[in-house]
């Protein structure tokens, strides 16, 4: 098994691609897209990402054991958010600011508001 | 330790070397996503909670700068992916060049952040005793649009006449933004020092076709740091910006 040489036509590509994208978000972000705003964001940001590690970090020529273990990162960063924010967006007491006892610090009188 | 050349004795080639070291770095990487994911998960529950004043606290940053140290950073891993090809086809002065033009980039970056950390000192944004998001001079994208600055203005007064703890929840946006940017900045400081050692080794000529793993598992890790920023770089400088 011989080490895969990527080009640098490749890499230039990839950072033209990367580039369009960090175009195309902050483009969007002026755009008003309601709560599209921030999936937009997130799904670009992610493509560029995905871009980053099948190329620049060379995970499509990795070995299936290194591949495992990258599917491996995301699979349990997913749970995290995933278990995470199912528990904190049903509670629905916290999301209207300023009415959570949370909201105020026990400390508050030390800051000046 | 029994050592043949870079070829350490527990391998039997450089290529299953080679594949245990990038298989390391990767294992490494994975706590790595872990720990800044717990940042991202922590700051995803607070934007979602107190949007308001991390919508203000959004608008304050320069999206120049930070549009502009998104540039230097792919761009600085571009060199890195450039080096690692130089150091696979051989041509062992483009590796000195390319590492050293990452450094530069790197250090560019860095030199950025203080800028704009500096103008956070300056305009009270810092968390603590003085913070006041109102006192902003404005938002830096409305430049001389006097019309822009007015809407801006008055967008920040209802918001604090609705919500007078604004000021609490906008503490927690740049506690946030001081983090994570702050973690990102120590990873790219760590980077950089990688980067010094691996410009001696190819200044030595140590990098060939046949052994240029430390460029490899240096660029994994670089590119890594640059993952983050491309995360970070949308969810800390572009909330609410359109009107």
């Amino acid at each position: 098994m011989s080490e895969h040489i990527v080009s640098p036509k490749i890499y230039i590509a990839i950072f033209a691609a990367l580039m369009l994208g960090t175009g195309i978000t902050v483009w969007a972000a002026f755009q008003n897209f309601h709560q599209f705003n921030i999936v937009i964001a997130l799904v670009i940001a992610t493509i560029k990402a995905t871009l980053v590690v099948l190329y620049f970090m060379h995970a499509r020529y990795s070995s299936k054991r290194t591949q495992l273990v990258i599917v491996c990162s995301v699979f349990w960063l997913a749970i995290m958010l995933a278990l995470t924010l199912t528990d904190y967006t049903t509670r629905s007491h916290e999301t209207q600011p300023g009415v959570s006892h949370l909201a105020r610090p026990a400390a508050s009188h030390l800051f000046r508001v | 330790m029994h050592r043949t050349g870079e070829l350490y004795g527990q391998f039997q080639t450089l290529e299953q070397q080679k594949e245990s070291a990038t298989l390391g770095m990767w294992i490494f990487l994975v706590t790595e996503v872990l720990f800044f994911g717990g940042l991202f998960l922590t700051y995803t529950i607070n934007r979602r909670t107190f949007s308001t004043a991390f919508g203000i606290g959004s608008n304050t940053l320069d999206i120049t700068l930070g549009a502009g140290n998104t540039v230097v950073l792919i761009m600085s891993s571009l060199t890195m992916a450039m080096a690692v090809w130089s150091a696979q086809v051989g041509k062992k002065k483009l590796v000195c060049i390319f590492l050293i033009a990452t450094l530069g980039l790197g250090t560019v970056f860095l030199g950025v952040k203080a800028i704009e950390y500096k103008q956070k000192f300056d305009h009270h944004l810092i968390p603590g005793r003085s913070f006041d998001m109102k006192y902003h001079p404005a938002n830096p994208m409305a430049g001389d649009d006097l019309k822009e600055l007015a809407l801006e203005k008055k967008e920040v007064d209802e918001a604090f006449a609705v919500d007078p703890d604004i000021n609490f929840h906008g503490q927690l946006y740049f506690s946030l933004y001081f983090g994570m940017t702050g973690l990102h900045a120590l990873h790219m400081i760590v980077g950089a020092g990688l980067l010094l050692w691996l410009i001696k080794g190819s200044f030595a000529g140590r990098f060939t076709p046949q052994y240029n793993t430390p460029v490899e598992v240096v660029g994994l890790y670089w590119h890594f740091v640059d993952i983050v920023w491309i995360y970070l770089f949308p969810l800390l400088y572009l909330i609410h910006r359109h009107r």
